[in-house]
């Protein structure tokens, strides 16, 4: 039995879910058939009542889940700390909001949440003793362009130390290791009026791993680049390739991974993100957790195409199946560290 | 995420007497992937054949009853849910021009972890009356 398990997040199916072609028990089941038996919740897209659940409705939604023989991973939280357009929430409306959501997490017998990598490591230290008391991991995302070594990731590690608490940690997400540039990107920047030649050049500096400002001034002074070609290029900023070989110095501060995607190729590989290195790096380790689809890509080819989350979905699974049991080979199953 | 989406042309309808419109009302959805507090909705920025109509004259209603968009910025304890339906409600003597027209619609949102705010934009030609 592997220790890498595998699971979806429902934010993976928001396109058919904001049409209305998909209730949240269709993407459960769904999930379910593909043996992703792990699923993340957005309770602020998936429970129209929030934050104001009844316990019946908290029944329901644990009825529901066990129906299909699933089971809750991590519960994605949010923080508005700009509700009011006057001032800012205070420090202390930030806890209590960060609480709320602790305690709305445990009543649906959920151990992780994946906390917005802007909330300040100073806030969620004072939210420690709650999370201990409810027995719910908080994780900071990883995501793009922040990286396992990020200062700012950092304060949060060293934070987890200070407090020798075993509930803050991270949740890293997948898109911080984007060795090439995705192909499903390019595509509709070409659409919306990049030329070819533009965006090979982007792709190909992208492929180099030459920083991002470089290219930027190539393509919006040099190139004299049009709006999409600059709007590329700014992507550079925010998506690069950070080494998985850290996953394994971490992974005593994550328990879930979202599995972020943008596209799947036919024959199930991601032409993309380096899953083959980040799996190897976590079988490697002996990490113990939940991978979790996290597919992004309906906004990139909404304008001219149906969306079929299930389907990319699908091909993510087939892929970490294969990678799993590569990696197993490769390194046998260790206890975990 | 969901620009395209945000107009339902098929619910667009004029306001008023028959005789005499007042103005007209379309269904929009939360261009977001998470249902929002409306205080957070800063802006709904309606428009025809590119004329803005004037901030005063759009109220939006979630099912709870009309706000303007002053009203809105203090609405602490009312949620736009993910995906769910809500009206636009337009003031406009003669409620929407009759032929082909372009209805556009931005809606600027206070996203707490963006530097920056979130725009989201759809435009929709519609053959009215």
């Amino acid at each position: 039995m592997s220790k890498i398990r595998r699971g979806v997040s429902l934010y993976s199916f928001q396109e058919e879910m904001f049409l209305g072609q998909m209730t949240v028990e269709d993407c459960v089941s769904f999930a379910a058939s593909i043996g992703a038996t792990g699923i993340e919740i957005l309770p602020e897209q998936n429970m129209p009542s929030f934050p104001h659940l009844t316990d019946a409705q908290v029944a329901e939604w644990q009825a529901m889940i066990a129906r299909h023989g699933c089971h809750f991973t991590a519960y994605d939280m949010f923080l508005d700390t700009k509700l009011r357009k006057d001032r800012l929430m205070s420090d202390d409306e930030q806890v209590e909001s960060i609480v709320r959501d602790l305690k709305l997490c445990n009543r649906l017998g959920i151990r992780n949440m994946r906390v917005l990598v802007f909330v300040r490591p100073d806030i969620l230290a004072r939210c420690v003793p709650h999370a201990e008391a409810l027995d719910v991991h908080m994780g900071v995302e990883v995501h793009a362009p922040w990286h396992l070594e990020h200062a700012w990731i950092l304060r949060t590690i060293d934070e987890a130390d200070r407090l020798g608490t075993r509930h803050l940690g991270i949740l890293p997400d997948m898109g911080i290791f984007m060795k090439h540039y995705p192909p499903v990107w390019r595509a509709r920047f070409e659409r919306q009026g990049a030329r070819p030649e533009v965006t090979q050049f982007i792709v190909d500096s992208h492929e180099a791993k030459i920083m991002a400002e470089y290219t930027i001034f190539e393509v919006a002074v040099k190139m004299q680049g049009n709006k999409a070609e600059v709007a590329m290029a700014e992507t550079l900023r925010h998506n690069q390739y950070a080494n998985p070989r850290r996953l394994a110095d971490y992974a005593p501060y994550f328990r879930h991974i979202q599995a972020k995607f943008y596209e799947m190729n036919a024959d199930c590989t991601d032409p993309s993100l380096a899953y083959d290195e980040a799996i190897d790096a976590l079988v490697r380790c002996g990490w113990e957790g939940t991978l979790s689809s996290e597919y992004e890509g309906n906004r990139w080819i909404q304008d001219v195409s149906e969306v079929d989350s299930r389907e990319q979905v699908r091909r993510q699974h087939v892929m970490f199946d294969r990678l799993i049991a590569q990696a197993e080979a490769r390194h046998g199953t260790k206890e975990t560290a | 995420m969901f620009d395209k989406y945000i107009i339902d042309p098929a619910t667009l309808r004029n306001t008023g007497p028959d005789e005499a419109p007042d103005g007209f009302a379309f269904e929009t959805r939360l261009g977001y992937y998470r249902g929002l507090t409306l205080s957070m909705v800063e802006e709904l920025n309606v428009g025809i054949d590119g004329e803005p109509v004037a901030r005063a004259d759009v109220s939006f209603d979630d099912g709870a009853g009309a706000l303007t968009l002053d009203q809105m910025e203090t609405a602490y304890d009312r949620r736009w849910a993910f995906g769910a339906p809500a009206t636009i409600l337009v003031r406009r003597a003669g409620g929407f021009p009759k032929g082909d027209h372009t209805l556009t619609l931005q809606q600027k949102l206070r996203i707490s972890y963006m530097p920056f705010p979130s725009f989201n934009n759809d435009e929709k030609r519609i053959s009215f009356g």
